[in-house]
C-alpha cells in the first residue's frame, strides 16, 4: 500500500482567486459582523502588510482598496469534492480528510509508472487547476497526511521509513486527538517518537482508547477506516462573478475555468459529455440558458471550451450576469477516436471531429452536414441530410447542382437531350407529371429543366449540370 | 577591401542567391483533365495552395472541372468540405461522377462567415480539399486562405465572379471558365510558369470518362442511342482525348 496525500492549505482562497484574472489585493474574512477578522490573504495583500488574524478594521487602516470576500465553508467543501474527482483519475480509493485528499497509488503504478512519475503528474494537474498543494506519500493515509503537514515532497515508501520520519514530528503537527496533544507536552512528551515508544496500557488508562486507535492508524497497525469518495454522476457548478457582467467577453475567463474543470472531472471518471447547459443568472430576469450539444461525447478541454465559447458569443445578454452555472447530467462513456499509425494528415492536424464542433459552435448546430440520396424518384425528395447513402445508382443523368425549388427559365434555349418522363408520387398526394430535358442556355450552361408533358415550353429550371 | 574571394567559394557556401526560383515539384494532384494537366507547370493542381476559379455564371462547368479530383480525394481518409455552395449538390449527380458522399461535408455559412469557415477548415489539416463560394473576398482574405492551405496541406478552391479578373489575386492558380461559343478554360495565372496563349477546350463528353468514369453513365449513352434520342454533341465528342487517369 502506498498512500499519497495532497494537502490543500489555501483551499478557500484558491477557490476564490482562480475565478478572477487580475491580481488585486484580496482577503477572505470571517466571524461576526462587528468583529470580522481576516482568515486568508493573497500575495498582493500580504505585500501591503495584511496578515491572517487581523481585524478587518485594522486591515482597512493599512490598505485603502482591497476586496474582502466572506469565507464560505460550503465552497471549501465543494472545491474539495471537485479535487477528489480529479484525483479519482489516478486511483479508485480516494478519501477526504480535513483540508486534504488521500489516494491509494500502489495499485495504479502499473498504469502510471513509479511514484516519482505519478507525483509529477499530480503536481502538473493540480498546478494547472490553480490550487496550491503539498504532496507526501507514505504506506498509511494518516501517515501521509502528517508528513504533508510537515513539508512538501516527503516520501516514505516503507513502514520503517515512515516510522523514522514520524519520530521527529512535533506533537502539535501529529493530528492526534486534541486532548492528548494539550496534555502530553506537560508530561515532557514533545515528539511523536517519544509517544510511540510509551507503554500502551498507561496511555490507554490516561487518554482512553481513542488516542491508541489514532496512533495505530498512523503507523498502520489498524486499517485506516476511511469513507471512500464516490464521484457524483452529474455536474452542477456555479461561479459567482465578482461584479455584474454586461459583456459576453468578460465571461470568457470564468468559462475557460469551468470547461477546464469539466474536462478534468470527465477524465477523472473516464467519461465524456455530449450535452451541457450554461445558465447565466440575472438579478430580475429569468436565467439565460445556453445549450451546448455536440455530435459525440467529448472530454478535451479545448473542444469543450471552443464549443461553449462559440455558442456563448452568439447570444445577446438581456441583463447583467451575476452567476454562471454549468449543468451537465448526460455523461455518456467516452470512446477515443482511433487514428491510423501511418496517418496522411500533417503532424499538428486538428481532428476533423474537433473542426466540426468548432464550425457548429459558430455557425449553428445544423450548419455542417452530409447529403445522402433516397430511392424517391422525384428530385425534390431525392436526397436528405444523412450520413448513410445506400440507394442504388440512377442510370439516367442527374445534374450536379439541384435547386431547392424549381424556378422559371427563360431566354434562348437549345434542347440537348430529353425528354425523360417522370410520372410518380401518387402515394403521398404529391403527384408529379413532368418531362425533363437537358437544355443549353445562351451563356453555355447546361440546365436540367422540365415542362408539362409534350409541351417544350414554360420551362422550369431544376438543376445545373455544372 | 582588397581580399579577393573566388566566386565559386561564395557559390559553394550558398551565400549568394542566384535568382533562380526553387524547382517546382511535380504535384501529386492531377486534375483528371489531360490537356489541363499538360498546360500546368505542376502537371496538376498546385498542391497545398489556393486555386481561384472565375465564372461568368453558376452552372457553367465549375463542378465538371473539379469532379474527377473530388472523386479521387473522397476515396481517401480526409473529407472534402463545401462551404456555402450556391445550390445544394445533387447527391445522385455527384455519385454518378464517382464521388463518395460520406467524405463530403457541406457547411452552411452566411456571407460574413464563409472566409472564416474556409480558413478554419484549411488550417485544421484534416480536410483534403475545401471549396468555398465567398461573396466578398479581397486580396487580404485570399492571401489568408493561401497561407492556411499551405499550413494545412490542403487544396483550396475559391469560386468567384468573372468581374474580379481585373483585380490581382494572391492565388497560385487562376482559371477562367467560359461557356460560349464553346466550353473552354483559360489559365489566367499560374505560379511557376507562363500562362498559355490559348484556351483549353473543355468538353462535355469528357465527363463520361477518366477518373469519374462509371459504367452506368455509359449505359445511359447506349440506352439513349437505342431509343433514338440522338445526342449529336455527345456522340461527336465522344472520341476525343480521354483525360489522364
Amino acid at each position: 500500500m502506498l498512500w499519497a496525500c495532497l494537502l490543500l492549505p489555501q483551499l478557500a482562497l484558491d477557490g476564490v482567486l482562480r475565478g478572477r484574472a487580475d491580481n488585486s489585493p484580496l482577503v477572505l474574512v470571517d466571524g461576526p459582523a462587528n468583529a470580522r477578522t481576516v482568515v486568508a490573504v493573497n500575495a498582493s495583500a500580504r505585500e501591503a502588510g495584511l496578515r491572517i488574524g487581523q481585524r478587518l478594521t485594522a486591515a482597512q487602516a493599512l490598505l485603502a482598496r482591497f476586496e474582502a470576500v466572506p469565507y464560505a465553508a460550503a465552497d471549501v467543501a465543494r472545491w474539495q469534492q471537485f479535487l477528489a474527482s480529479v484525483a479519482y483519475r489516478y486511483s479508485s480509493q480516494v478519501a477526504l480528510l480535513p483540508h486534504a485528499i488521500v489516494l491509494e497509488v500502489s495499485k495504479s503504478q502499473s498504469l502510471f509508472g513509479s511514484w516519482a512519475m505519478m507525483e509529477h503528474r499530480l503536481r502538473t494537474d493540480f498546478a494547472a487547476l490553480g490550487f496550491r498543494y503539498r504532496i507526501a506519500a507514505a504506506p498509511t493515509p494518516h501517515g501521509a497526511y502528517v508528513l504533508a503537514g510537515m513539508s512538501d515532497g516527503q516520501t516514505a515508501l516503507s513502514h520503517q521509513g515512515l516510522r523514522q520520519r514520524l519520530d521527529d514530528v512535533p506533537l502539535g503537527k501529529s493530528r492526534l486527538p486534541a486532548q492528548a496533544i494539550d496534555a502530553l507536552p506537560r508530561m515532557g512528551v514533545r515528539r511523536l517518537g517519544q509517544l510511540l515508544g510509551m507503554p500502551r496500557d498507561g496511555l490507554q488508562r490516561r487518554f482512553g482508547a481513542e488516542l491508541l486507535q489514532a496512533m495505530d492508524r498512523l503507523i498502520g497497525d489498524l486499517p485506516a477506516g476511511l469513507d471512500l469518495y464516490m464521484p457524483p454522476d452529474a455536474v452542477d457548478w456555479t461561479i459567482e462573478l465578482s461584479h455584474e457582467v454586461e459583456n459576453v467577453a468578460a465571461l470568457i475567463f470564468p468559462l475557460k475555468r469551468m470547461t477546464g474543470d469539466l474536462a478534468a472531472y470527465l477524465s477523472g471518471r473516464d467519461g465524456g459529455v455530449q450535452r451541457f447547459l450554461l445558465k447565466l443568472e440575472h438579478r430580475d430576469l429569468a436565467a439565460t440558458e445556453v445549450v451546448i450539444s455536440m455530435l459525440s461525447p467529448e472530454r478535451n478541454a479545448d473542444v469543450l471550451f471552443d464549443a461553449a465559447r462559440g455558442r456563448l458569443e452568439r447570444i445577446q445578454l438581456p441583463a447583467p450576469v451575476l452567476t454562471v452555472r454549468l449543468i451537465a447530467d448526460d455523461l455518456p462513456g467516452f470512446v477515443p477516436a482511433g487514428r491510423d499509425l501511418f496517418d496522411e494528415r500533417p503532424a499538428n492536424a486538428l481532428p476533423f471531429e474537433q473542426l466540426r464542433e468548432r464550425l457548429r459552435a459558430r455557425l449553428g448546430d445544423r450548419a455542417v452536414y452530409q447529403w445522402g440520396s433516397t430511392i424517391d424518384p422525384r428530385p425534390e425528395h431525392s436526397q436528405r441530410i444523412a450520413a448513410q447513402d445506400d440507394a442504388p445508382l440512377e442510370p439516367r443523368p442527374r445534374p450536379t447542382w439541384l435547386l431547392e425549388r424549381p424556378i422559371p427559365l427563360r431566354g434562348a434555349l437549345r434542347v440537348i437531350s430529353g425528354p425523360e418522363r417522370l410520372e410518380t408520387g401518387w402515394w403521398d398526394g404529391g403527384d408529379t407529371r413532368r418531362d425533363y430535358y437537358i437544355l443549353e442556355t445562351e451563356l453555355g450552361q447546361r440546365a436540367w429543366a422540365f415542362c408539362a408533358p409534350g409541351e417544350q415550353s414554360g420551362w422550369m429550371l431544376h438543376g445545373w449540370f455544372a | 577591401m582588397g581580399a579577393v574571394v573566388a566566386l565559386s567559394n561564395l557559390l559553394d557556401a550558398r551565400q549568394v542567391w542566384r535568382g533562380r526560383a526553387a524547382p517546382l515539384v511535380e504535384g501529386e494532384q492531377p486534375t483528371g483533365w489531360a490537356m489541363l494537366d499538360a498546360a500546368l507547370p505542376t502537371r496538376g493542381w498546385p498542391d497545398a495552395a489556393l486555386t481561384e476559379i472565375l465564372l461568368p455564371a453558376d452552372g457553367i462547368g465549375e463542378l465538371r472541372l473539379l469532379l474527377p479530383t473530388l472523386a479521387r480525394l473522397t476515396r481517401g481518409d480526409r473529407p472534402v468540405v463545401l462551404i456555402a455552395p450556391p445550390y445544394a449538390p445533387c447527391a445522385m449527380g455527384w455519385r454518378q461522377q464517382g464521388v463518395n458522399l460520406q467524405r463530403l461535408e457541406i457547411v452552411d455559412a452566411d456571407e460574413k462567415q464563409v472566409l472564416w469557415a474556409a480558413e478554419q477548415c484549411l488550417r485544421s489539416g484534416s480536410c483534403a480539399a475545401v471549396l468555398a463560394w465567398p461573396q466578398q473576398a479581397d486580396d487580404r482574405s485570399l492571401r489568408r486562405l493561401q497561407v492556411a492551405a499551405d499550413t494545412g496541406r490542403a487544396l483550396a478552391f475559391v469560386f468567384r465572379d468573372r468581374k474580379h479578373l481585373a483585380n490581382a489575386s494572391p492565388a497560385s492558380l487562376r482559371l477562367e471558365l467560359a461557356g460560349m461559343p464553346h466550353a473552354s478554360l483559360w489559365i489566367r495565372k499560374c505560379r511557376g510558369g507562363n500562362t498559355p496563349a490559348q484556351a483549353i477546350p473543355f468538353n462535355q463528353a469528357q465527363r463520361f470518362s477518366g477518373e469519374g468514369w462509371n459504367p452506368m453513365a455509359v449505359m445511359h449513352v447506349v440506352h439513349q442511342h437505342m431509343h433514338g434520342a440522338v445526342d449529336s454533341g455527345l456522340r461527336g465528342n465522344y472520341a476525343l482525348e480521354k483525360p489522364s487517369a
